[in-house]
């Protein structure tokens, strides 16, 4: 089955996440990516890290484990019993996407299904993108020296094949399909955890006020902030600071320019300048 | 208002880009220094107006290679400048790092026959004596006056290009950046100019007295958007990341914006060697950059 030129997106239930991580094997697999040096982080399960040029794929483990005086310190004071959140994390393939906005290249570009992709043939390793994703998405690919992110699988979904994440989760956590469908899925979701008690529970990035709406967005089961994601106040553009930093520049520019000249001409005017003179142009 | 939160990952920005900003910087500032005092119109400011267009284009050299260095795929640089992806020209103004590639390319063009026509002038390569006849009087005014539109860019863009980010301090700061950059640039280029005529019998003394004074003006012009940029970050509740072992860079900054004011007014300053003073200068300007850039990647 080919895919219609629709949006096409991910909707991550973190409800369901087990952790299992077949959904960072499988991104490995299908996209020939050989992974970091393995390293040891003692006190967590999550031994990937974070999203890079070789994770597009990261099972997040938010280890909510009281401590030995039985407080929960880190991130959020638990309540319901949930020891652990875990979250399939991943690019959001945003409506309005900051790393597109960035790039001097062209080398990202949103693609006929409304994904975000890099071409790693016009990409040339100015890292602008790296800077401006307010997810910490795209890393720097030191062997290849451009940057790199999850694809949402361009090449399968060219083939009409799922992305190898979805296709690999074995609790549906990671759903793929039309976004306008996943919305109804999500919706449908949402009301089942609310009316089962989980009052926390929240869609992110289904509607347009996180980054125009996220075609990967997902169903948490806490604060944004508690998953590393940006919440509403604080998932902003980068081009925001375009037109202050500008006028910011200009401005100081005119002052700089005025005193600049008054300091040149003053000196004159004063007739500080024939006394002191030690040698005159010739021109 | 509740602290900016920041989940970015940094660029990986280093040494080659802050190589970048200071030379840009000095570049863009010293041409400017030259074209001001070609319009304060006294001609016995010509011989240090020649040395900062001299010091511009020189200052000008390393920047397309650091930038080039710096680029995981050097040889694809010219992709700033030409889309490969759907063909033509890259120019996407809303992307301070495309507007800046574009004003790089126009200002080494102002900064290279400015430069030949000093040269000239001093006597150094008498085969660009044409362009230097060109460039004397309005002509040379008017090229001057664009030149240093883009030079003054080049010296504030940098400071845009870091804002329009998602990346602690950078962002936080967004608008006091470009121009404290900019202020920065002026001040370091005048110590620049300074440090150079003390060395030089073409310079006129006064000039010297002059260029001295404009980089107090300049200090304090820095010091108070540095206050700004500072008070930003604050209210966004990054301060700590530029604070703690930063206090030494900050210190040298400190020392490059107080060492002009110390030349003037104190006389133990006096017994100072006079290349004290825009060393520090120089210094501190380096130093501002390296603790912006390295500080908010930590």
């Amino acid at each position: 089955m080919a895919w219609q030129e629709k949006p096409l997106g991910f909707f991550t239930d973190t409800s369901i996440c087990i952790g299992c991580k077949a959904c960072e094997v499988a991104c490995k697999e299908w996209n020939e990516l050989p992974g970091n040096a393995a390293k040891f982080t003692a006190d967590s399960f999550d031994n990937t890290g974070q999203l890079d040029a070789q994770n597009w794929r990261h099972v997040q483990f938010i280890e909510q484990v009281p401590d030995n005086t039985g407080m929960v310190v880190t991130p959020t004071p638990i309540a319901g019993g949930q020891a652990w959140l875990m979250m399939s994390d991943v690019c959001k393939h945003c409506k309005n996407a900051s790393c597109l906005e960035v790039c001097p290249t062209n080398a990202l570009m949103r693609t006929e299904f409304d994904t975000v992709y890099i071409q790693n043939d016009v990409c040339n390793g100015c890292r602008n993108c790296i800077s401006a994703c307010p997810y910490g998405v795209i890393g720097f690919n030191e062997d290849k020296g451009i940057a790199q992110k999850c694809t949402l699988c361009y090449d399968r979904l060219q083939g009409g094949l799922q992305p190898a994440c979805a296709k690999a989760c074995p609790t549906e956590s990671i759903k793929f399909g039309y976004v306008e469908d996943l919305h109804a899925v999500a919706d449908q979701r949402l009301a089942t955890l609310k009316a089962a008690g989980y009052q926390k529970a929240q869609l992110y990035g289904r509607d347009d006020k996180v980054y125009g709406g996220l075609n990967a967005f997902f169903l948490l089961m806490d604060k944004p902030e508690v998953y590393k994601l940006p919440n509403e106040a604080n998932a902003t553009l980068p081009s925001r600071n375009n037109l202050p930093g500008y006028v910011g520049g200009v401005a100081t520019a005119v002052i700089g320019l005025v005193a600049g000249l008054l300091a040149f001409r003053n000196g004159r005017m004063n007739g500080n300048g024939a006394n002191n003179t030690t040698t005159t142009n010739t021109r | 208002m509740p602290p900016a939160e920041h989940f970015a990952a940094a660029p990986e920005w280093q040494w080659w880009i802050l190589g970048y900003f200071f030379f840009g910087g000095i570049a863009g500032g010293s041409y400017a220094l030259g074209t001001l005092l070609r319009f304060a119109g006294d001609p016995r400011d010509e011989g240090a107006a020649r040395i900062a267009f001299i010091a511009s284009f020189l200052a000008l050299i390393p920047c397309p290679v650091f930038l080039t260095l710096d680029l995981g795929q050097p040889l694809r640089f010219w992709h700033m400048l030409v889309d490969t992806s759907e063909g033509g020209v890259a120019f996407k103004p809303w992307s301070p790092m495309s507007l800046g590639s574009w004003a790089l390319l126009l200002f080494g063009l102002f900064s290279f026959v400015s430069f030949l026509a000093a040269v000239a002038d001093v006597g150094w390569f008498r085969a660009a004596s044409p362009i230097a006849r060109i460039l004397r009087g309005g002509a040379g005014l008017v090229w001057s006056a664009v030149g240093t539109v883009f030079g003054l860019f080049i010296c504030a863009y940098t400071g845009v290009l870091l804002a329009v980010s998602n990346q602690p301090v950078w962002s936080d700061g967004g608008w006091a950046l470009g121009g404290m950059f900019l202020a920065s640039a002026l001040s370091g280029s005048a110590a620049l100019l300074l440090l150079v005529a003390r060395s030089r019998r073409d310079v006129d003394a006064d000039t010297a007295n002059r260029l001295e004074a404009a980089d107090r003006y300049f200090v304090i012009l820095e010091a108070l958007l540095i206050a700004i940029f500072l008070v930003t970050v604050a209210v966004a509740g990054t301060i700590g990341k530029v604070l703690g072992v930063w206090i030494v860079l900050w210190l040298v900054v400190a020392l490059g914006l107080l060492a002009p004011f110390a030349m003037a007014r104190w006389d133990v300053a006096r017994r100072w060697p006079p290349v004290a003073a825009p060393l520090l200068a120089l210094l501190g300007v380096l130093a501002l950059r390296a603790v912006v850039i390295f500080s908010a990647q930590s």
